[in-house]
């Protein structure tokens, strides 16, 4: 394949943070377009230090040392080099939407927390930004939830439909890229469930990169799967691949239990 | 075990407990109320539509005290126009731009020291710098800008908690879709601080407006035939008049003096109550 038939392509990616945590050694990886990526391996190997990486989320915090290569194409097939300084970061955040762990709902109602995003970036049209009110609901399997109560404040939600609202929240901005950092680690099975199954549906329009919170849905959400260990990447396959005969024994003992 | 004791003599030392505690309580809200009772006992006969509305007459023995009011008025908003941008603008930088680096540190360790200094001495440096230096005169200016100084400080720091206080996690979602950082200050960090930044100013102001050391050699006269009609005039000041009119003045009245105490404290009051019911009225709105 060449190298923008994939969506991100990142090359002996090399990040240190001023405190010595987590960090990333030589990373190489791929990310293929409309699929599921996953990331996963113990804490503080890497994984969400990885997913900072693809939105400058890293500036945030201090950083020592970053180096390698790391390219986002655009959907106009522009390749956009993540790290480069002068890199218009507002827009590639427009780009490159994230969800974190905790679902942290902004203090306004449920529907400025969609549009905030796009009232940052401009847009006063407001049939433009109802438009994008339902549009991202309906994708986040949440609309039918909470299409008669937009206005109500979005702290009234359950912690489900928090998640599911800022997935809804990121994809508002019509986003190329969807970064999940372990979105269901605070859900219930049945929350769990309902995330899962829109990410499923979303991977056909968006490249998904998603932090499971567990190696059970790392195998059940995954198209191609990335095990992440102390800061590199052990192994990287396609999904049922990497879940059914992996290749590297540390991978091996990992899923199947034996540390972590 | 000896030291073991038995539920009842455990629930005597809780009931024991509890009763020093309430009393300790009782003891510190005492004063407040002694002050207030005895005032209002001592002042509320001055209290009535002439004492408020009057001039001073018969060399302060009789007569009102509008002048005072409108002074003290017109120094704390002059005091709060200039020192609540200044305050919350340097709050701002303090805790959403600054690096935390030796700079920003003595900074902070001046704003500290500058709460610490007596009422006083920024009287002085106020004559030093805006009556003298800046020839403004005695006048409202100079005293309004002395308080601002003085008040300056306790602004800053309720600012900076009321900043600090708003999650962090806002922030980094708000950048995380775009927002810039002076977008995610000015749309998310400032509206959930206001509350609490508004009730630092009140607070702040309602020290400036009783405060006499400041305003005694930048701003306060002994007795103004009229109001002051600019800012550059000179004025007459509740907390200066009191003083005034307790020290001063042979043969005052008593009542006098306790009915200007009185109005002094209704004044501060009333801020200070404006303070509580924005402070609750917003923790009972807040999400978070």
């Amino acid at each position: 394949m060449a190298e923008n038939d994939y969506k991100i392509i990142t090359e002996n990616l090399v990040l240190q943070y001023s405190d010595g945590t987590e960090s990333l050694k030589n990373i190489t990886l791929n990310i293929p377009r409309h699929a599921i990526s996953v990331l996963f391996g113990p804490a503080g190997g890497g994984k969400s230090t990885y997913l900072r990486v693809l939105n400058r989320l890293n500036d945030l915090a201090s950083v020592n040392e970053m180096s390698g290569r790391a390219i986002l194409f655009t959907k106009d097939g522009q390749p956009l080099n993540l790290l480069h300084p002068d890199i218009d970061i507002t827009a590639l955040r427009r780009r490159v939407g994230m969800v974190f762990a905790r679902p942290v709902v902004l203090p306004m109602s449920i529907k400025e927390n969609l549009t905030y995003g796009l009232q940052v970036a401009g847009e006063r049209n407001r049939s433009r930004l109802n438009q994008a009110v339902e549009r991202s609901l309906t994708q986040a399997a949440l609309w039918d939830e909470v299409k008669d109560r937009l206005d109500d404040p979005a702290v009234d939600l359950s912690g489900g439909q928090q998640q599911r609202l800022c997935i809804a929240r990121s994809l508002a901005l019509e986003p190329e890229v969807l970064l999940l950092d372990e979105p269901t680690s605070g859900l219930d099975p049945i929350s769990t469930g309902k995330v899962e199954a829109s990410l499923q549906e979303l991977k056909k329009d968006y490249t998904i990169i998603l932090v499971p919170h567990s190696v059970q849905q790392a195998a059940r959400t995954a198209d191609y799967a990335a095990f992440f260990l102390q800061g590199e990447l052990v192994e990287y396959a396609v999904g049922h691949e990497m879940f059914t005969k992996p290749k590297n024994q540390r991978t091996a003992d990992y899923i199947e239990g034996r540390f972590g | 075990m000896s030291t073991r004791k038995s539920p009842q003599r455990r629930k005597r030392t809780q009931q024991i407990g509890f009763f020093m505690l309430r009393m300790v309580a009782i003891i510190a809200v005492l004063p407040i109320i002694a002050i207030m009772a005895y005032i209002v006992y001592q002042g509320a006969s001055a209290l009535s539509w002439e004492f408020i509305t009057g001039y001073p007459s018969d060399g302060m023995r009789s007569g009102g005290i509008w002048p005072a009011i409108v002074g003290t008025f017109f120094l704390t908003m002059l005091c709060a126009i200039v020192v609540t941008p200044l305050g919350i603008g340097a709050a701002i930088y303090l805790s959403e731009y600054a690096p935390d680096n030796r700079w920003t540190q003595s900074i902070r360790i001046a704003i500290i020291n500058l709460a610490g200094i007596p009422s006083v001495v920024y009287g002085l440096f106020g004559l030093g710098l805006f009556v003298i230096f800046l020839n403004f005169g005695i006048s409202i200016l100079a005293g309004a800008l002395t308080l601002a100084i003085m008040t300056l400080p306790v602004i800053i720091t309720t600012t900076e908690e009321a900043l600090r206080a708003v999650p962090q996690s806002f922030r980094v979602v708000s950048t995380s879709v775009g927002a810039t950082q002076w977008q995610t200050i000015r749309r998310i960090v400032l509206p959930q601080a206001l509350p609490g930044i508004l009730t630092g100013v009140i607070l702040g102001l309602e020290r400036a407006a009783g405060e006499t050391a400041p305003i005694l050699f930048t701003a306060a006269v002994f007795f103004l035939p009229r109001l002051p009609s600019s800012i550059l005039d000179p004025t007459m000041a509740l907390p200066y008049h009191l003083y005034v009119i307790s020290t001063q003045v042979p043969g005052m009245e008593p009542q006098i003096q306790y009915g200007t105490a009185l109005v002094l404290l209704i004044f501060v009051l009333g801020l200070n109550l404006l303070a509580t019911v924005i402070r609750s009225r917003a923790r009972a709105r807040r999400q978070w």
